[in-house]
């Protein structure tokens, strides 16, 4: 029998495979937050202060949007041809199938990440008055937040007859604590205005309950009917 | 009634007061019966018989409303290492080639290593080396990757669910052939089919189903069969 850290690796390999050659949920969610990038920078001119102040919401927001794109595509894949019945009908752990596919949706959402931070730097002309350094764990943790709730909310609403309308109705509400600890952290760091520690924390918890509760109840998900 | 009329040899499966109710519908309505290991199996019905919930309950995809199946003494859960299932759709990833699919099910077993793969590919008369995705084969040659992807880890109950539709009759009897050889090897072979005919000869008993119950259990094919299943 192979250990669950084993299979998660092999679907976690296997699902970034079929997304390199898809490039499904990657193209979306890049076209998904240009467009939200650009529309913002119309919509709104704020001179180099004000940017430090709504950056940290545009950003988290537009990061949350696409998320959703990847999240729903990550268990579509496993609907056509019905492929995860293979996977119930098989003696592997249902937590390492949730594992490979939170991991997956979050190397996705920080491969975005990575690609649309430079540009809403340069768009919104940002220059972090904080310790920058804080942004990567905010950047992690929030991730980790966004993808582990929408990756088993996502598995929820799977049988669900609109289910990429059911995601967001399931997802935004809960992570209203996780974005809020997000935005605030963010433009606490951008603006140098304190300390982030506390919503850092914040995150942290919110990602400990979270996941441990999704690895709880994955299994009665998947086996449901 | 004559649900359990025939199970000669060590009975494999017992299926007891199975109901299985979807809302208000009753897909099964109390079915009994015992399949004996070793045999070959063609589950025949007209739409809405029951036969592909019975099928999926066995493999423990359904889940009872009432009643029990029970496959070695343990529930299907806990005996998934001896059911090999095909369903109608392939259960295979199309972006990925048959070897691909198959070394990550393999995974999912623990079976280390591409020889049992490869022996599962060749079992079906396919070749491990084709590199294009399942999503270009044909309509055959998906049916039989989905066949190695149910063999692979050599169960002794196979649960296949259409597996001739939309496959030319050449291939079909080919397939035929397959699970034919399965059976005598040991394995218990269920085949879900409207196409009865092709399994004169092959089958061990057909099964035949009417309104979610066990009708008939014969060693011969049903006289109400026509090419296109039970009338």
């Amino acid at each position: 029998m192979s250990s669950p850290w084993s299979i998660t690796l092999a679907t976690l390999t296997k699902d970034i495979r079929l997304e390199w050659r898809s490039k499904d949920a990657l193209n979306s969610m890049l076209f998904f937050s240009l467009l939200v990038v650009i529309i913002f920078s119309f919509s709104f001119d704020p001179n180099a202060e004000e940017s430090r102040e709504i950056a940290g919401g545009l950003i988290w927001v537009a990061f949350l949007f696409a998320a959703v794109v990847a999240l729903n595509q990550t268990w579509a894949r496993e609907l056509r041809n019905q492929v995860l019945d293979a996977y119930r009908v098989s003696p592997a752990p249902p937590n390492s199938l949730f594992l490979a596919k939170a991991l997956g949706n979050f190397v996705f959402v920080i491969i975005l990440e990575c690609v649309m931070t430079p540009l809403f730097v340069v768009f919104y002309n940002l220059r972090v008055l904080g310790p920058a350094w804080q942004l990567i764990p905010v950047g992690l943790l929030g991730t980790w937040a966004l993808v582990v709730n929408g990756t088993f909310f996502a598995a929820v609403s799977l049988r669900t007859r609109s289910r990429e309308i059911m995601l967001p109705l399931l997802l935004f509400p809960i992570s209203i604590p996780a974005v809020q600890s997000m935005v605030e952290a963010t433009r606490i760091i951008l603006a140098g205005d304190g300390n982030a520690r506390f919503w850092i924390v914040l995150l942290l918890t919110y990602d400990v309950v979270f996941t441990t509760a999704s690895l709880a109840l994955f299994g009665t998900i998947l086996h449901a009917e | 009634m004559n649900d359990a009329a025939i199970a000669q040899g060590p009975i494999i499966i017992t299926v007891t007061n199975l109901i299985k109710q979807f809302g208000h519908f009753a897909a099964l309505r109390g079915v009994n019966a015992e399949f004996a290991a070793g045999k070959f199996y063609a589950i025949l019905g007209d739409n809405g018989a029951g036969k592909t919930t019975l099928l999926r309950t066995i493999a423990g995809l359904a889940h009872p409303t009432r009643g029990e199946v029970s496959i070695l003494g343990a529930s299907p859960r806990a005996a998934c290492r001896e059911i090999g299932y095909m369903a109608h759709p392939s259960l295979l990833y199309d972006e990925m080639s048959g070897m691909e699919n198959l070394r990550y099910f393999a995974r999912l077993y623990g079976i280390a290593g591409e020889q049992r793969c490869e022996q599962a590919i060749r079992a079906v008369a396919l070749d491990p080396g084709l590199a294009r995705p399942v999503g270009q084969y044909s309509q055959g040659m998906r049916q039989r990757m989905s066949l190695a992807r149910a063999i692979l880890h050599d169960p002794r109950i196979l649960l296949l669910d259409e597996p001739f539709s939309n496959v030319d009759v050449h291939s079909a009897r080919d397939m035929v052939g397959l699970l034919k050889g399965m059976r005598d090897a040991g394995k218990t072979v269920f085949v879900v089919t409207h196409q009865a005919s092709l399994l004169a000869g092959a089958a061990d008993e057909f099964v035949c189903m009417q309104f979610g119950q066990i009708v008939e259990r014969t060693p011969h094919l049903p006289s109400d069969v026509s090419p296109a299943g039970v009338q």
